[in-house]
């Protein structure tokens, strides 16, 4: 009898699923949804760790070996070493690997695809905290006040959202690289050229994708709490005499986050390409920087003579991207299980 | 407070034994239209509902959906802003007090809803949900609370031991009783019940509405017990009130009302009511009602039942119907028809 009651205390006394939990379980089980994020984390560390796993700068030149294939070595000092050979050299000074081959100028491509996954992945965290940031702020406001004061937020968004944002930036990043070349300095045009340079020319890109991107967030979240600001148990901790902010942290928020971050990490592989495609088209980063996007433009025109120029950092960003989406899908697939096999 | 001290109107119980005084209480909704949102018309949800609840006791209050009675559930418990008449409670009226003593006041009435699969955060564990009001209202030290929430678990039939678990892991008669626990947290004196049982199986239904009549009796609390289901409110209630379209048409003792149904609309309610033995059941006379409820937006002049009202005369269509006792003074009888008196 003792023990049955023990074995009862065992089995109730179990602290409850949460959930988050039991979704971040349904996660593990999805073995793409895993494998991209892995792929992610494995970015990451590149990305953090870009001096450790690029054997050479991303600048560093040498125009005796431009346009070298992959996996070839060469002996750029006078002194000749015999053997330089990526099987069984080890990397030393005055014997050039090149593990993905080199670019026209004679930069190691893996270097460059290793410190160009920075550029990315500092496109992808800018702009989904500025769009989560933003959004989820003005969203929420928003939707919870409602009646007019939603209806005047509303339209600013709409507002917005029929603004041509890519012209602007274009013709906003051509006006201060112009600028920039003219020798301005000072004023507002100075502070935002120095800036610029600070975020390596990426500032109008951080702009063009904040300014672009917080509106779509802002919209989800309203909705989100216009559907949750229905339920009864928001009612109930009115009826609980809840104030108004802690309704909106302890039973919104945490309600209605997951489908914003999930929202949120299947607009990333969106960020990256955004950022590969104003690069290729030369609004991006400042050279030497890399970029993937800037690399696929400096390579393309010889595409046929020198496909790893571009294939090299195209196959980062697809597999970049790749990784980001199957994470986005299980995500989404383990925090809304309707939505499971669809797209 | 001059409408405290007013003598009460005949057939209203008085002196200190009323917990809650509720006076040509209204709820609209505006109907807005057209791009500048001009307001076109109200849906009278709520439309001069009169009514005091003793202290003690469960006033049942029905009638069929998108009558208004859950509006006045929430418009008495101030979840609503009322557009008119007054809630009195301690003396105060509580649509115009202010908004942090009504936050305060609220551990004196609280509410239990009718989903109780949407009643409940399911972002927190049962402990959370439960000892969220003491938080709220600053009760009692966090192990005081912790206490508190297993005697509420304990007091409503759950295992103590399930406080760390999350709403999604219950049933929906073990959810209801959470929602009770919840609402019981602050010791409350005023409950108002918005249809706690008809989301629920019809064998769980029992067990709640026994669990509610026990915690009244044991906890001395006063019920508004809003439902559809007559024959739970006839079980649970000591006095009754029948509701249609936005205003109260019969209010009386239990018995009186189940009984001798004076209003034409609370005798084809009751028709309505299948009798368990089906020799009595065949011998039932049903009345029919015709037609639909008009919109509340739009309602009927005069009496707004006679539309539907087998017995409606000119009058009917012209006059709105007083309230007219027909009871006692002590035990009234409270019944809004020209015609009450007439169909003995």
């Amino acid at each position: 009898m003792i023990a049955e009651l023990e074995l009862e205390k065992a089995q109730t006394e179990t602290k409850g699923r949460s959930p988050a939990q039991d979704a971040f379980r349904e996660f593990r089980r999805n073995k793409i949804a895993v494998g991209g994020t892995l792929f992610v984390l494995l970015v990451v560390i590149i990305a953090l760790g870009a001096p450790i796993f690029a054997p050479y700068h991303f600048a560093e030149q040498n125009n005796l070996n431009n346009r070298e294939k992959p996996m070839t070595g060469y002996i750029v000092t006078t002194d000749h070493l015999p053997d330089c050979h990526w099987a069984n050299t080890p990397l030393e000074w005055g014997c050039t690997i090149f593990f993905a081959g080199s670019d026209s100028l004679g930069r190691d491509i893996w270097s460059r695809v290793v410190y160009g996954a920075r550029v990315s992945l500092a496109v992808a965290v800018v702009a989904s905290s500025v769009a989560l940031g933003i959004g989820i702020v003005y969203g929420t406001i928003s939707g919870f006040a409602g009646g007019a004061v939603d209806n005047v937020m509303m339209r600013i968004v709409d507002f917005l959202y029929a603004i041509p944002m890519l012209p602007i930036i274009i013709l906003m990043t051509v006006y201060f690289k112009a600028l920039s070349r003219a020798g301005v300095d000072t004023g507002v045009a100075g502070f935002l050229i120095n800036l610029d340079r600070m975020a390596g020319g990426l500032l109008f890109v951080f702009i063009a994708m904040g300014a672009l991107n917080w509106i779509g967030m802002a919209r989800l979240a309203r909705g989100q709490v216009l559907s949750y600001k229905q339920k009864e148990f928001i009612e109930a901790a009115t009826a609980l005499g809840a104030t108004n902010s802690r309704i909106i942290f302890k039973h919104l928020l945490p309600n209605i986050i997951g489908p914003l971050l999930i929202a949120e990490s299947m607009a990333i592989p969106g960020y990256i390409f955004f950022e590969a495609a104003l690069s290729f088209i030369g609004l991006g980063v400042n050279p030497p920087t890399p970029s993937w996007g800037a690399m696929i433009n400096e390579g393309y025109a010889g595409i046929r003579s020198n496909p790893h120029l571009v294939l090299v950092p195209g196959l980062a960003l697809v597999f970049t991207t790749l990784a980001f989406n199957f994470m986005g899908d299980g995500l989404r697939d383990a925090f809304d299980p309707r939505m499971r096999g669809k797209n | 407070m001059t409408l405290e001290n007013k003598t009460p109107p005949n057939g209203h119980a008085s002196d200190n034994d009323v917990l809650i005084r509720v006076r040509d209480l209204k709820k609209h909704f505006p109907i807005k239209r057209g791009v500048f949102r001009r307001q076109v018309g109200a849906v009278q949800a709520v439309d001069g509902v009169t009514f005091d609840i003793k202290r003690g006791e469960t006033l049942g209050l029905v009638g069929e959906s998108g009558c208004g009675k859950s509006t006045a559930g929430r418009t008495i418990l101030q979840l609503l802003e009322p557009t008119g008449g007054s809630v009195l409670w301690n003396g105060k009226d509580l649509a115009k007090v202010s908004r942090e003593e009504l936050r305060k006041s609220r551990r004196h009435m609280q509410m239990i809803f009718q989903d109780p699969y949407a009643s409940l955060n399911p972002r927190m564990t049962v402990g959370k949900i439960v000892s969220e009001p003491l938080r709220i209202q600053g009760i009692g030290s966090a192990s005081e609370r912790i206490d508190r929430v297993e005697e509420l678990l304990k007091l409503v039939g759950l295992n103590p031991y399930f406080v760390k678990r999350y709403p999604h892991e219950f049933s929906g008669g073990q959810r209801q009783r959470i929602g009770i626990a919840r609402a019981l947290s602050t010791n409350p004196s005023f409950i108002v019940a918005d249809e706690p049982i008809s989301a629920l199986d019809v064998s769980i239904q029992a067990q709640v509405v026994n669990l509610l009549d026990d915690l009244k009796a044991n906890l001395g609390l006063t019920y508004l017990f809003i439902a559809h289901d007559l024959s739970m409110v006839r079980y649970i209630s000591d006095r009754v009130a029948v509701m249609y379209l936005g205003r109260i048409v019969e209010l009386g003792e239990r018995d009186t009302v189940y009984d001798h149904p004076q209003h034409p609309y609370t005798q084809a309610l009751l028709s309505a009511i299948p009798i368990p033995n089906p020799k009595e059941d065949a011998k039932r006379q049903r009345i029919i009602l015709e037609g639909d409820v008009p919109n509340p937006a739009n309602p009927p002049s005069g009496c707004r039942f006679h539309t539907r009202c087998h017995y409606a005369t000119d009058i009917c269509r012209q006059e709105e119907p007083e309230n007219r006792n027909l009871g006692t003074a002590e035990t009234p009888h409270m019944v809004a028809c020209h015609h009450a008196d007439q169909f003995q």
